[in-house]
């Protein structure tokens, strides 16, 4: 399966499909977050609606001496990298960017996660804003090297960082099936850049809701979108990279690659309800220790199988 | 170069040279280091019209995680946190504006002066793997042994650096503070 460039005309198709994907993740964790409470779970998949009606009558707030640029830019700056990040993935047999370092792009986009966090929190001259700016910092330090290298492995694989190599590269196995390990990484890697589940310390209460603490109106609603959309771009990256992308029997490739995404997606929206908050200080000593050795150790795995092969 | 990629790069440079100038005008140290990072992010972006897709996107990459590390280190290490309150961006004024525009005055009359090579060669069909094969195929041992060394003399400088740290969280046995 070849994958070609299409024109930039259908990047707003491309822009709609990240958005319904990241809506359908925001309901479910309304359903989840209802029957969780004790009411019946489809009273929860409006969320979503009732999200957006709510914030967009709500007043913004504008706390004495704001850096309102720099809160701005952070508060967007999370669903430009979700955008950002999605540009490059294959949906089927179309790309709206067929970049040849398509695994570099998409990790330097999670970068900008990183700025548009610490801005976020830095933008409402708050101080527990700015906390939950460097905590997530802090956590980023733990998953990030972790995910160079669990991305590195289906590049090395693939002996290509174009993402529709990748995935040609996965036509007779899925590379979930001999680079587990890394996938696990990826996988903890998109619920953290999503500020989510186990490293959403940032945000936590016990910060008083952290970089967003001050957010209200319509920076809360960018903020939450741009979450819930990281969180889909990146399984919609991880099902390119990992789960074989469009390869599948009988479906097109298009509707394998949805499908796919849709249930890594589900995957991660439940599991990071399950899942107890981690400090960040806590977070570095496993990551450095464990989690980064035993994701080298894949790659080496990975290398020799790659070398052995020829 | 084509019109569009002609419009990209002036876009870009001159992103590039405002942001550059912002560093130096603003009153806030978080805003100085994200135009710094700005700047770096449109000389990045530069780098891809190039075709150097590779290089283009680390440095983005690299810069704007720098930046993001730098902000927090500047914030941290200033006195009187100038971070939340206005202060100047620039010191030694004299002498840094003498040497700038030394610098800028022989690297432009360089560019204008200098014979400029023409061309030898074609670029490689694969530039990332080429770029690859330059910078690792017979360097690789020095890479492989210098990487080990500067990581070890990171890691050391740290440890002299924090007299307490994991003595501090672990207590002085090193067996954390829920066994004692």
């Amino acid at each position: 399966m070849t994958v070609v460039q299409v024109s930039a005309a259908w990047v707003p198709v491309a822009a709609a499909l990240l958005l319904a994907a990241a809506t359908a993740a925001a309901s479910l964790d309304g359903a989840l977050a209802a029957r969780a409470s004790g009411r019946p779970a489809a009273q929860g998949l409006a969320l979503p609606a009732a999200e957006t009606a709510r914030l967009f009558r709500q007043r913004r707030r504008a706390p004495v001496a704001a850096d309102t640029l720099l809160g701005g830019v952070g508060v967007a700056g999370l669903l430009v990298a979700a955008l950002l990040m999605v540009a490059v993935v294959p949906f089927g047999r179309w790309t709206v960017a067929d970049l040849s370092v398509g695994v570099a792009w998409f990790n330097a986009m999670d970068v900008l996660v990183w700025a548009a966090v610490w801005l976020t929190g830095w933008g409402p001259n708050s101080v527990h804003a700015l906390v939950g700016g460097y905590r997530f910092l802090a956590t980023a330090l733990s998953y990030e090297l972790p995910l160079m290298f669990a991305l590195t492995a289906p590049a090395v694989a693939a002996g290509s960082l174009r993402l529709g190599d990748v995935v040609a590269a996965q036509q007779d196995l899925w590379f979930v099936v001999w680079m587990p390990v890394a996938f696990v990484v990826f996988c903890a890697a998109v619920v953290a850049f999503s500020v989510a589940g186990p490293f959403s310390a940032a945000v936590g209460s016990v910060t008083a809701g952290g970089v967003l603490a001050e957010a209200a109106g319509v920076d809360r609603w960018l903020a939450a979108t741009g979450r819930y959309a990281l969180l889909s771009a990146g399984s919609a990256f991880g099902a390119t990279a990992f789960l074989g992308g469009g390869h599948g029997p009988l479906l097109p490739a298009w509707l394998w690659l949805l499908v796919k995404t849709g249930a890594l997606l589900t995957g991660l929206v439940v599991l990071r309800r399950r899942l107890p908050v981690l400090r960040p200080e806590r977070l570095a000593a496993p990551a450095w220790l464990v989690v980064l050795p035993l994701v080298l150790l894949q790659l080496l795995a990975v290398s020799i199988v790659v070398v052995v092969r020829g | 170069m084509s019109v569009v990629s002609g419009i990209v790069f002036w876009v870009l440079a001159v992103v590039a040279i405002a942001a550059g100038v912002a560093v130096f005008r603003v009153d806030s140290m978080a805003r100085a280091t994200y135009a710094l990072a700005a700047s770096f992010v449109a000389v990045g972006l530069t780098l891809l019209l190039l075709d150097l897709q590779f290089l283009g996107v680390v440095t983005v990459l690299m810069m704007v995680m720098e930046m993001a590390v730098m902000a927090i280190y500047m914030i941290m290490f200033m006195g009187m946190n100038p971070a939340l309150m206005p202060m100047s961006m620039v010191h030694g004024k004299r002498a840094a504006l003498a040497v700038s525009i030394g610098t800028f005055g022989v690297l432009a009359a360089g560019a204008l002066l200098v014979p400029w090579p023409t061309r030898r060669g074609a670029p490689a069909a694969d530039l990332v793997e080429s770029l690859g094969e330059a910078v690792m195929h017979s360097k690789m041992l020095v890479m492989m042994t210098v990487s080990p060394v500067l990581f070890a003399t990171i890691v050391a400088a740290l440890v002299l650096a924090l007299p307490r740290s994991r003595y501090d969280r672990l207590g002085d046995d090193l067996r954390g503070p829920d066994r004692r």
